[in-house]
This record gives structure tokens, sequence and C-alpha cells, in this order.
């Protein structure tokens, strides 16, 4: 029975405890952890609903095409898109704020954030979430190599990063027309996804996947399963390529699946996912030890990513030493409405958008940063205050403050934080008080 | 009734703060505070070519393919400005800055860095050093140090802090509120709350104070910042003036902008870029109006990560290149000429076959405007702000 154990769990591997959930936790607190694995990534009833992401592909970029000279309802169609993302992020937050196994749910929106999908390029507004639910939440669990290609060929992120759109200067159509490579994707699919930016590869190599890449492409409205995945052999570029020193023979479609084999078995890719993963899960200088016992994991399981978890579960680095990494804007909000029982998603979704992480809006393909010093500046501390005060006043008096803090942050609770919310001047001060404590912001 | 306010609370608790931020190994050079400087971070890579136009390079139409833009002289084109260069048509309010001296467009210009990650690029134009992830503080905030620590003479304006202004000395900071604020008394238990946090403690304590001193400056201005983008911006722009133009307030302001990254449909008059364009004609005329009487003492730099591939790529955009564009302005800028050494887009004169290659080290362009404009000593320039680069003098001649 480890109520310290307990906190940690909830806090670094979880969303932030419910009520009562520490408790429950303690008496196994990484069997809590590991359970979760096991029991895979169901398909939560709230997310149930969505509709795939051809079909709002169809919808929104679809239509839009299609009402190419009506600029009245291209613009309700733009109006309609937004609200699907309003209401896509909703259901993202409701589904991590009642959710049984927060553990799966951080690995999918680690995951999602690797391979960030950003609704602020409004073609992919109606379809980060049914991509994160397509290419990412299915795969948490398996190989690498398995989510890397659900995610790489995914409509989503074929828009995202332009590939949809190059076009090999020597295919039959690049020949016929003036149109050709678009490098977007391969730069990031080699610098973020996979190699890290010092993963050992140069221009020659981004030109060679841009070129590899060329056809992945997306069904469009007279074609079969539009807005789906297709292949277009009139655009790839034909011959054989060189990517990293090994020859990549001129098959089509095949030449993409090898290029993301040889990627996934790369040790810079193990590298770069083990660093990674320990800056998530321990601390934001990860420590070195642990990087590599997680990048041996990945080598020696043929990138099994629950292998990698396991190295996780089992380190010293993330269970013995203080809670050091502090709590994004998405983290802390959805703690907050864990920790309170928050209903409704829309004040959740609000808090958010003020404090600048929006889900699905990431700044760029790399995703949401990491780091404390990215998230804790002097600004962003008086509007988590703001908001902390804010949240405290929603609440009233229901709740007693002091049970409050037994619940969410427990034994790591320090001294100070007890004495000031036991002695605060209301319930909301104290409830805020709770939720801006150095145990709170932290995980 | 007595009533503290949270400035007073401020004063008698935030010393240490204050203590902690000074560099401490460099003497204090008498700085010249009654001069401003607004730095503007492109994020993305803006397309220099498109933005200060080539027209006059032989193979500029030929390597620019869809790209290129129309010839001065027709309705809706570019404006010339010296027979060779010409402005895109969404800057066309700075025509006029040009033509009275006010612009000063800097060509082929990069930072040290020569590979093409957004990230790894815009981390080496933040620190201000030769290596990634060299330094988790800015060069600017280093510039401030050597200005005098006490008072917050840097400005971060938005939501968070950019890695250009991070660093040991303290700096102001506006963003909307959109939240009611918390109350003086609930954020002095939060205070208390941090007395063994230092991390926390040490944000907190320079919000509580960067937000006393703006209240003070800005008062009534109009703080909703939802709405457009657009209008997110000029709400930004606008509190910049606004704080630049009071007596005590911050000397050196930091924006930001994107839609920079035009992989696909870059378009030429019209497109991505020429909106990027038009977001950065409107920032700078409207902080020139909100600057007032400040403006004759201003200087504005537009900087981004690097520029983009000089040909077409097969998406009707521009991939991520080398050398791009940097904009000086401001009335005491030796304006109304295109400034750096004019490399060609000649093939064989390209970096690497495929970007302009730099002609200029961005790092001498900001040494000419910490020293020949805000009056940082050289030497303190060379070793503090820019440390490993004494080869590498300011640029001559940018101010008049």
């Amino acid at each position: 029975m480890s109520l310290h154990d307990a906190a940690v769990a909830a806090a670094r591997f979880g969303l932030g405890a419910r009520s009562n959930e520490l408790r429950m936790i303690a008496g196994d607190p990484r069997g809590w952890v590991t359970r979760q694995f096991g029991a895979g990534v169901g398909g939560a009833e709230i997310l149930a609903d969505v509709p795939s992401g051809a079909d709002r592909l169809r919808e929104t970029v679809g239509a839009l095409q299609a009402l190419r000279d009506d600029p009245d309802a291209r613009q309700q169609v733009r109006r309609m898109a937004r609200q699907m993302l309003t209401d896509d992020i909703g259901r993202r937050v409701s589904q991590a704020i009642v959710t049984e196994t927060p553990v799966l749910e951080r690995l999918v929106q680690f995951w999602s954030n690797h391979f960030t999908v950003s609704a602020l390029r409004p073609q992919v507004v109606g379809v980060v979430l049914p991509y994160e639910l397509e290419a990412i939440r299915p795969h948490v669990l398996g190989r690498f190599r398995t989510l890397l290609g659900a995610a790489i060929r995914h409509p989503a992120m074929l828009l995202y990063l332009d590939n949809a759109q190059s076009v090999g200067p020597n295919s039959v159509f690049g020949r016929r027309r003036e149109r050709g490579l678009n490098e977007n994707l391969a730069r990031e699919l080699l610098e973020l996804h996979t190699l890290g930016v010092d993963g050992g590869y140069g221009q020659d190599d981004v030109g060679a996947l841009a070129r590899i890449l060329t056809g992945w492409s997306i069904a469009r409205p007279a074609e079969a399963n539009p807005g789906t995945f297709r292949f277009r052999p009139f655009v790839h570029e034909p011959g054989d390529k060189t990517l990293l020193g090994q020859r990549i023979a001129e098959a089509g479609e095949a030449e993409g699946e090898a290029a993301l084999d040889l990627l996934a078995r790369h040790p810079s890719t193990a590298r770069h996912l083990a660093g990674k993963l320990a800056r998530h899960f321990a601390d934001d200088d990860p420590p070195v030890a642990l990087v590599d016992r997680l990048a041996a994991a990945y080598r020696e399981n043929d990138g099994d990513l629950s292998a990698m978890y396991a190295v996780l579960v089992d380190a010293p680095e993330v269970w013995d030493r203080p809670l050091t990494k502090v709590r994004t804007p998405n983290d802390l909000v959805l703690a907050a409405g864990r920790a309170l029982d928050v209903r409704d998603p829309e004040p959740v979704a609000g808090s958010l958008y003020l404090m600048g992480q929006v889900p699905f809006t990431a700044p760029s393909p790399a995703g949401w940063p990491d780091r404390a010093g990215d998230w804790i500046g002097p600004e962003a501390m008086l509007q988590r205050a703001d908001w902390a005060m804010a949240v405290g006043r929603r609440v009233g008096r229901g709740l007693r403050p002091t049970d409050l803090l037994e619940r969410t942050v427990g034994p790591m609770a320090d001294p100070q934080a007890r004495f000031l919310v036991d002695g605060a001047p209301s319930p909301a001060d104290g409830i805020a008080l709770v939720l801006m404590s150095p145990a709170f912001q932290r995980r | 009734m007595l009533k503290t306010t949270r400035r007073q609370l401020l004063r008698a608790g935030s010393l240490a703060t204050l203590m902690a931020g000074l560099p401490g190994r460099v003497a204090f050079a008498q700085a010249a505070t009654d001069r401003c400087f607004v730095l503007i971070v492109l994020r993305g890579g803006m397309d220099g070519l498109s933005t200060v136009v080539p027209h006059g390079d032989p193979d500029y139409r030929q390597v620019r393919g869809t790209l290129a833009l129309t010839a001065p002289g027709a309705g809706g084109a570019m404006a010339d400005l010296d027979g060779y260069f010409g402005l895109h048509p969404a800057l066309a309010d700075l025509v006029p800055w040009y033509r009275s001296g006010m612009l000063l467009p800097i060509q082929a210009v990069a930072t040290p860095y020569r590979e093409r990650s957004h990230f790894d690029a815009q981390d080496l134009l933040e620190t201000g050093l030769g290596q990634v992830g060299a330094s988790d503080d800015g060069w600017l905030n280093r510039a401030l140090s050597l200005m005098g620590g006490q008072r917050r003479l840097g400005l971060a304006l938005g939501q968070t802090t950019p890695l250009v202004l991070r660093g040991s000395a303290p700096i102001a900071t506006w963003s909307p509120e959109v939240l009611p604020t918390a109350d003086d008394a609930f954020l002095e238990l939060v205070s208390a709350l941090y007395a063994d946090d230092p991390l926390l403690a040490g944000a907190f304590g320079q919000g509580l104070e960067a937000r006393a001193m703006t209240e003070m400056a800005v008062g009534d201005l109009d703080s909703d910042g939802r709405g457009s983008a657009q209008a997110q911006q000029r709400a930004l722009v606008e509190a910049a003036g606004r704080l630049l133009r009071s007596p005590d307030g911050p000397r050196v302001a930091v924006l930001e902008t994107g839609g920079w990254d035009t992989h696909a449909g870059q378009g030429a008059e019209d497109g991505r870029l020429a909106r990027a364009l038009n977001g950065l004609n409107q920032t700078l005329t409207v902080l020139r109006d909100s600057l007032g009487s400040v403006w004759s003492t201003t200087v504005v730099l537009a900087v981004t990560e690097f520029g983009r591939t000089v040909a077409v790529n097969g998406t009707g955009g521009s991939d991520h290149g080398t050398g791009g564009v940097a904009l000086l302005a401001g009335p005491g800028v030796s304006g109304g000429r295109v400034a750096g050494d004019w490399p060609g887009l000649a093939p064989s004169a390209l970096h690497e076959g495929r970007d302009l290659r730099p002609t200029t080290d961005l790092r001498a362009v900001l040494k000419a405007v910490l020293t020949d404009h805000l009056g940082l000593p050289r030497g303190d320039v060379d070793r503090y702000v820019f440390p490993g680069s004494a080869h590498l003098g300011p640029s001559r001649g940018l101010f008049g």
C-alpha cells in the first residue's frame, strides 16, 4: 500500500487522480499502470459516434471544391467545419476526464502529438479527431512501425504536410504538367517522426524520401472510396532511389513502405523515441541511463512500444525522484477536470483556449513542447492564477479544499500548501490554492 | 480603508528576484534608453525573393517560375525600388517609407545555420550562438542585461515569452486578458505558496511585477483578445506601441508572426505569402502609428529563420532554404536602398545548387542595431551577447 506511488502513477502515467482514485491505485500502483496496457485501447463510448475521416473530408474539403462558385455556401461549410472541430475538442476533453484507463489516454495524446496534424491548417480542421481515432489510437500499444505507417498514410497527414500534392518530376503527370516535388512531409518524417534532427540524414535523403513518397495521395470524390488513401502511379517518380545509403528499388507504392521499414529499424529512431518518452515520463532533461534502456528495449524487441513502456514502469528514474515535470496547460486543466469531476467540456476547452493550448491546434508539425521552460513564464503563471480563481469560484462550496488536496496530490503536498489551503479565506480561494500548489502544478 | 495594491506588495517582496536577475560578470553600460527597438520574428521562413524581389536579375523569371511576380509598372504589380529590386505589392504602405529613407531591406542574409530545420534554425536565430541547443537564453535578453538589469526594458507580447527574450534580465509582458484577473489577496497567497519553489516563485513574481507595470501604462486599452487573428495581432501591436511610448516603460519589444512556411499555394501577387505579407504590412504601419512621437527614435527589424528555395517546388510553393531578407526600418536608418551583396540567382551562384547564397551574417546586422542604435559597447556585445563572434564586426552604414 503506497499512496506516494499511487500519486506518482496517477500524475506521471495517468492524467491526474479522480476522486477516490488514489486509494484504489495505492494497493498496486505499478499493476494499475500495467493492467491498462493489457486492456487494449477500447472504443470509448464518447468517441464511438465520430464519423470517419473519409466522411469528414467529403463533408469539408470535398464540399468546398464542389461549391467553388458559391461563396455563401462555402462560408457555411467553413462554419460547419469549425463547429466539427469545437465538438471534437469537447469529445476529446470529456473522454480524458471520465476515462478509467487514463494511462492509455496519455499514450494516445503523446503519440498524437508526436505525429502532429494541426487544425491550424484549414483543410484538416474536420479530420484531426478522426485521424487520432484511426491512425494513432489503435496502435499505441503495438509496434512503432505499425503506428508510423498508419500515421503517414492517413489522408490527414498527407494533406497537412502537402504530400497529397507532391508530384515526381519525371512521372507521367510531372512531365506533362509543370508540377513537381514537395519535400515537406519527407523532411518532417525524418526530423520529427523517426530519426530526429541529428539522426544522420542529409538534404539528399530528404529529396530521396520525397521522391519515394510521390503518389501517396487521397482518393477524390469521383473515385472509389473517396477521402481514403490512394496511390497514384502516374505521379510517382520512376527509378530506384537511395535513402540513407540503402538502395530502394523501384516498386511504386511499396517504396514508401520499404522506406518506413528502414526508418523504423534505424538506431537513430530508437534513440529519438527513447529520448522523447524519457522526457515525457521522467524529466525535462532525460536521464541518459533511462534513454539507453528505452532505446535498447526498442532495438531488441523489433520496435515494440510495449517493451519501452515496460522499461518506464520499472524505472526508478520515474518513481523515485520528486515530480519535476511541470504540467502543460492541457495536463493541468484535464487534471483539474478529473479532480473536480467536471461534466461539461465547454469550460475546460475554454480554459485551454485562454492558456494557449487548444487540443489539435499545435503551432507546428513538431507538436506542443514538453519542457517547463516552454510553458512557465511570467504571463503564463498569472494566467494560471486567474484560471484557478475562476475555477474555484465556479466550484463554490460543495467541496472541502483540504479533501481535494488529499484526494489529488495527497502525500506529494508540501506543508506550506497544507497550511495555506487549510487556512484559506473562502472555499473558492482554497480550491484555487490546491490547483496552484506546487504539487498540483507538476506531474 | 487601506488597501494593499499589487504594486506595493511587489516592492516589498521581489527584491531577491530582481537581484537574481543581474548577470554579475559585466559592468552596466550607459544605455541609450531614449531609443526604442522592436524585433519582429517571422516564424516559418519568409521567402525573401518574393518580398524584396530581384526583378532585375537576369535569371529571376526563369528560376522562380510560377512564383515570379509581374514586372513593375503594371497595375497591382510590385513597386520598383532601385531598378533592380522591387517590393511585393502587399507591402505597398512601405514604399513611401523606402522613398523617404526609412526602409532598408538587407538581401542575402542568414544566421550561421546551414541545415533546414525550422526548429533548430529558430533556436540559432534567437540564442545568437553558433550551435543548436547551446543556451536557454536569448541574445536580446543578454543585451538587455547590459542595459541595466533593474528596469524592465524588454517587453514580450503574447502568451509565451520567445526564446530571444528569455534569460536573467527581467522583462515585461503583455497579452490580452480574457479572464477576470484574480484579486490581489489571492495572488499574495499564491506567492506564499511558492516559498520553497524557486521555479514557480520566480516566474510568478516576475508576472506580478510585469502586470502591475502594464496596468499602469496601458490602463484603458481594450484588452478583449477574442476575434480574428488580424484583430488579435493589431491589439498586440497597439499595446507594444503604447507601452514603448510610456516614459518609464520598456524600450525593446519582440513581436512574432507566422504563416511564412509556404510549401504550397505560395502564389505571386496573391496567395499564402501575400496574406502573410499583408499582415506584416499592417503590423509595421500600426506600430508606427501607435508609437506616436517615439517613432522618431525607434528602429524595427524583421527577421526570419531562413529563406526559401530559389526554384518553385512541385506544389506551387517553396521549400526550406538558406539566404533570406531582413527588413530594417525607422527614421534613423540609412534606407532608400537595398543593402547586402547580391550573390545572383545563376545556378552556379546558388548555395548547394538550390538556395540563395548568404553574403551577410545576420549577427552583423544585430550587432549594428545594438551598438550603433542602442549604444552598447562593441566589446561587450562581442563577448557577452554574441560570444565567439569577435571576428565579425557590426554591419557598417545601416544608420544615418
